[in-house]
């Protein structure tokens, strides 16, 4: 058996190197790329070789590898080879070799040892995905992008500023247990909760993702989160501040997504959702917990590439996805609505489907915690999410009122890697040791009893029944182009009204002090540009400064 | 063996000197001057490995015993020295193979080649001697021949400005030699060592003190260290390419060494920080850091936008020596090194701009990367190096500065290095600025002899020079190992600990 012993990041850099210069029609052996570095990294296992750099005198240790760093490795790799068979058929370029550093970056930075290491493939994480929002070539997502690329990198500064404050608390750059106290561990939460999406700081998700490429967005729902929950269960297990976050991260977007029409945001929504699930069970601190926030994460990775992927289908043959002017596809799109009907099984944790096997963990060491309350939120999330993600996307998208299109289905390559996210889900959901025996944490749980099943059946059955009722009687949300204002209102339009206002009282000022700055730029001598060299000058300050040097002297002496 | 090699450092260029100027044959005289260049550059590597961990190596000269003879005593900080010297000849060397006979008449090349070693010859005794007189006369050797190899520039103001260096040159040299007469007049002695052991029987005669003035001037002047710095952009802006390349990376150089031995081996440091020399030092070094970082801002022509930026980079270093710790006195010796490689590179890089564009002028060459992409990255990176990127040579060195400065608290210290970086972002922008981006109007390219008239062609040794210089701005900056340790080793025997 080989060991792996390359960083293993490298193998996406030097393929999106490659895929620049090769001609297009090669695209399909980057599809190799993940999987082949996958198998690899699979099959050496805990095997795989530490490796550290030593750069003058820092340690730069860029595979740092245990048993989680593996499991969200392995993810990434199956999460990039998905969808680069979704994006095959691009004829752009720049959104292949964008997502392959990117997916590279988020390797690199579960594998990253040390802070430092960390920053650095932090700040390329943002930087190569907004060029997947780039690539929509449209003036909103151009603006869009820009905002998600300053918040990004914001979080970057955070996470580097914390890193050093870090260094001078505890004297080390190593990314250990960091858990909350100092001014730098509220730092590093930051950072984190920029990329998690914790409320208030999630805006960037839900605007910057429905306004990428149909193939941008799948990618984008793969890694930057999925990154943040990581380093999360890295530094933060069992913090209990974690558990109310992630308890209202898990129900404030369910009103949004009832009432959004974009069906893609309705679907960041729901992500930022199912993070919250995530960060729950990172705050809980249990074994069990902690295992179910990474399966949760594993589990979301497909499902929620997956239903990404039905959207980004229907928006490429569509050319939009508001839920309002959609309906009746499954006539022409049926392998589609399939696909789409799985997806959203899975999410909603349906038995049998990936969902499942790991929302109950965390439902389950929740109660374990005795947090009863936060239990019912997150009961009522799992409700919530049936609503609007596991019945609204497929329903509205596919079926209810015939909006009359007959678009043709989706191409084949989407078709495959759909079919592909769709047959892990299920595999996932009924085979649960597929995933299990990946998860980091010693600890036994077995999803199939009685009591989860029920309880779960019960509670998608009842909301199903509170949607039909709904729907039937009217009350329920109709879909309406609108706009619906989050708290991204505060610096889409209070920070610049309130800039401009600021602006204006500056002008005044910055004009005063430029022209007490000309006053003084006034005053300094005027050179010529080819004022050089003249002897005679030169001359005389040699004499001035032997005078000064002879007078020192003279009074260095008689004192 | 190792003392026997010292002095075939000087007697190789000395002798082969004379030879060079026999021949007209421009690919004749290269090949002498590169072997010798390549000769002396391995005899200084081998040197410096000898005397990397603190030993020394004596040369008597004629078997005279040292008082009355003269000595070679090389230490870690003579080979270091003669190391850079002899690399960049080997460097400019490379370039000149096609740069030389583009701009000197091809009757000439022996001559021109043979002033070049005598110039090499002359720094290196410089680096090599341990007698103060003899250092004297190593220091005109160099300086005379590089008054002859200004002059030989294309433009006729290469014969005002080579002139106008010439006497300040000799007012400079004339200072030096004033101070050493009278120095021996007070000691007796013309041997470094000698002088520094005895220094206490002669401490109190006025003589000591105006000696040393007049021997700190003349280096300042040589050194160009502000306000004593103004013949340096004429006389590096009209040279030929070539030496510019060498002259600007090593005769400056060379004169700091001279600073520092007598600064720390010549003289006590306790009697020179009477006189508040370590104010006026580190005074002159911020303001002419901010001065040379703003002229060159100012500049509309490559060279002298570099030599300008020299000026700064000078600053630095005096700056470092002000400082007077460890840490300070390693980063002005470590930036003898850096600034060297960096500001060779910078101005090979010019010397392709000359040479394929006969410009140097910045409103002439707007858009020019983008037909010679290679010597643009390469010309870009050694200007991140200049203004002290993280990972290239200028960042070590302004880390070490800082933090020496920062370690005394002298605050207007780092305010003054951080405007000299704003400001080198600045001027190193404008290159970037004028190469990168396209003007409106087609670049016109006259008198060019290679290639023809919109894009001529580069030549191979050239760009070997150019990547040379910019690959060792990478390592050295990446593996700061080598050089640190030999600075390091420097400072600590200079400051006797």
């Amino acid at each position: 058996m080989i060991d792996y012993a390359i960083p293993a990041f490298l193998p996406f850099f030097v393929a999106a190197a490659i895929a620049l210069i090769i001609p297009h029609k090669f695209r399909f052996a980057l599809i190799l790329v993940p999987i082949v570095n996958g198998i690899l990294l699979y099959t050496s296992g805990l095997n795989t070789a530490n490796i550290s750099w030593q750069l003058h005198n820092f340690d730069i240790q860029i595979m740092d590898v245990d048993k989680l760093s593996l499991m969200f490795a392995y993810l990434f790799h199956i999460a990039c080879a998905i969808c680069l068979i979704y994006a095959m058929h691009l004829k752009d370029k720049l959104q292949l070799v964008s997502g392959l550093t990117y997916a590279g970056s988020a390797i690199g930075a579960v594998f990253s040892g040390d802070f430092i290491t960390l920053f650095i493939f932090w700040e390329l994480l943002a930087v190569t995905s907004a060029f997947l929002i780039f690539a929509r070539k449209t003036t909103a997502a151009q603006n869009a992008g820009i905002r998600y690329l300053i918040i990004q990198i914001l979080s970057g500064v955070a996470l580097l500023i914390a890193a050093i404050m870090h260094f001078n608390d505890i004297g080390s750059y190593d990314i250990d247990f960091v858990g909350l106290g100092t001014t730098a561990s509220y730092l590093f939460l930051f950072a984190f909760g920029v990329k998690a999406a914790f409320p208030f700081l999630h805006t960037w998700l839900t605007d910057a993702y429905p306004e990428a490429t149909p193939v941008g967005t799948v990618f984008l729902s793969a890694f930057t989160t999925k990154v943040a929950i990581y380093m999360l269960a890295r530094t933060f297990p069992g913090e209990d501040l974690l558990v109310y976050i992630g308890a209202a991260m898990t129900c404030f977007p369910i009103f949004y997504a009832v009432i959004e029409n974009d069906l893609r945001k309705v679907l960041a929504y729901s992500l930022i959702n199912q993070l919250g699930f995530m960060v729950c069970g990172i705050g809980i601190g249990t074994a069990l917990a902690l295992n179910g926030a990474v399966a949760h994460a594993f589990n979301d990775v497909i499902f929620k590439g997956l239903l990404f992927m039905t959207m980004g289908a229907v928006l490429t043959r569509v050319g939009h996805v508001n839920g309002s002017d959609l309906g009746g596809l499954y006539k022409t799109m049926p392998k589609t609505t399939v696909f789409c009907i799985v997806g959203a099984a899975s999410i909603s944790a349906f038995p049998l489907f990936s969902g499942f096997i790991s929302k109950s963990m965390v439902m389950a060491a929740m109660i374990e915690a005795g947090h009863e309350y936060l239990w019912l939120m997150l009961l009522f999330a799992s409700a919530g999410v049936f609503h609007h993600a596991g019945i609204k996307i497929p329903f509205f998208a596919f079926f209810a009122h015939d909006s009359g299109m007959r678009p043709k289905e989706a191409p084949t390559n989407m078709l495959i890697a759909m079919g592909i996210a769709s047959g892990l889900c299920i595999a996932f959901g009924s085979y649960p040791w597929l995933v299990y025996h990946l998860l980091p944490w010693d600890n036994v749980y077995q999803p199939y009893d009685v009591t989860h099943v029920l309880t779960q059946l019960q509670l998608l059955f009842f909301s199903a029944l509170a949607f039909v009722w709904l729907n039937k009687q009217g009350l329920y949300p109709p879909e309406l182009r609108s706009v619906n204002l989050d708290s991204e209102w505060l610096y889409r339009k209070v920070l610049p009204a309130t800039g401009g206002v600021l602006h204006n009282a500056m002008a005044f000022s910055l004009h005063m002090s430029k022209r007490t700055f000309l006053l003084f730029k006034s005053l300094v001598p005027k050179m010529h540009i080819n004022e050089g060299a003249n002897a005679a000058t030169l001359t005389y300050r040699m004499v001035i400064g032997f005078v000064i040097l002879a007078v020192i002297a003279f009074i260095t002496e008689i004192m | 063996m190792t003392e026997q090699l010292t002095i075939l450092l000087v007697v190789i260029p000395l002798l082969s000197a004379p030879i060079t100027a026999i021949f007209k044959n421009h690919l004749l005289t290269w090949a002498i001057t590169l072997s010798v260049s390549i000769v002396c550059f391995a005899i200084s590597g081998v040197i410096l490995a000898e005397v990397i961990d603190g030993k020394h190596v004596i040369y008597e000269l004629g078997g005279w015993r040292p008082p009355w003879g003269i000595e070679y005593k090389i230490d870690s900080l003579n080979a270091f020295i003669a190391l850079i010297v002899s690399g960049i000849a080997v460097v400019s060397g490379i370039f000149s193979f096609r740069s030389a006979p583009s701009e000197i008449d091809t009757t000439q090349s022996g001559l021109f080649y043979a002033a070049f070693q005598l110039c090499l010859l002359g720094l290196l005794g410089i680096a090599l001697t341990g007698d103060i007189f003899n250092l004297f006369v190593f220091l005109e050797i160099s300086s005379l021949s590089s008054y002859a190899l200004i002059s030989m520039g294309r433009k006729r103001q290469a014969l005002t400005a080579s002139f106008a260096y010439l006497i300040l040159g000799t007012i400079g040299a004339t200072f030096f030699l004033i101070g050493v007469g009278f120095l021996y007049a007070a000691s007796g002695s013309l041997n470094i060592a000698d002088i520094a052991e005895r220094f206490s029987s002669f401490e109190d005669m006025q003589l000591v003190v105006t000696a040393f003035i007049f021997i700190l001037l003349g280096i300042a002047l040589k050194a160009a260290i502000f306000p004593l710095h103004s013949w340096l952009p004429n006389a590096y802006g009209f040279a030929p390419s070539t030496v510019s390349i060498f002259l600007s990376a090593t005769a400056t150089k060379v004169s700091i060494y001279v600073l520092l031995r007598v600064l720390f081996d010549l003289y006590p440091i306790a009697y020179w920080q009477e006189l508040l020399i370590p104010q006026l030092l580190l005074v002159l070094g911020c303001v002419g850091v901010i001065y040379g970082s703003v002229r060159a801002w100012q500049q509309v022509e490559i060279k002298r936008l570099l030599a300008f930026s020299s000026v700064a980079q000078i600053g630095y270093i005096v700056i470092g020596i002000a400082l007077l710790t460890e840490t300070g006195l390693t980063a002005a010796v470590l930036h003898l090194f850096n600034h060297a490689i960096i500001k060779a590179t910078l101005f090979i890089g010019a010397g392709i701009l000359v040479y394929r564009a006969n410009s140097t002028k910045l409103s002439d060459l707007r858009g020019f990367g983008a037909s010679m992409p290679w010597t643009f990255f390469a010309m870009a990176f050694a200007g991140l190096s200049l203004i002290g990127v993280p990972g290239t040579v200028g960042f070590v060195t302004k880390w070490y500065l800082l933090e020496a400065a920062i370690q005394q608290s002298k605050w207007i210290v780092v305010g003054a290095i951080v405007i000299g970086s704003v400001f080198a972002i600045a001027y190193v922008w404008k290159i970037v600025e004028a190469l990168y981006f396209n003007s409106k109007r087609k670049i016109h390219i006259q008198h060019v002899k290679s290639g023809d008239i919109n894009i001529p062609s580069a030549s191979k040794s050239m760009g070997l020079a150019l990547w040379l210089g910019a690959i060792a701005c990478l390592y050295f900056g990446l593996f700061t190992n080598i050089p640190f340790n030999a600075a390091n080793a420097v400072a600590k025997a200079l400051l006797g600990m």
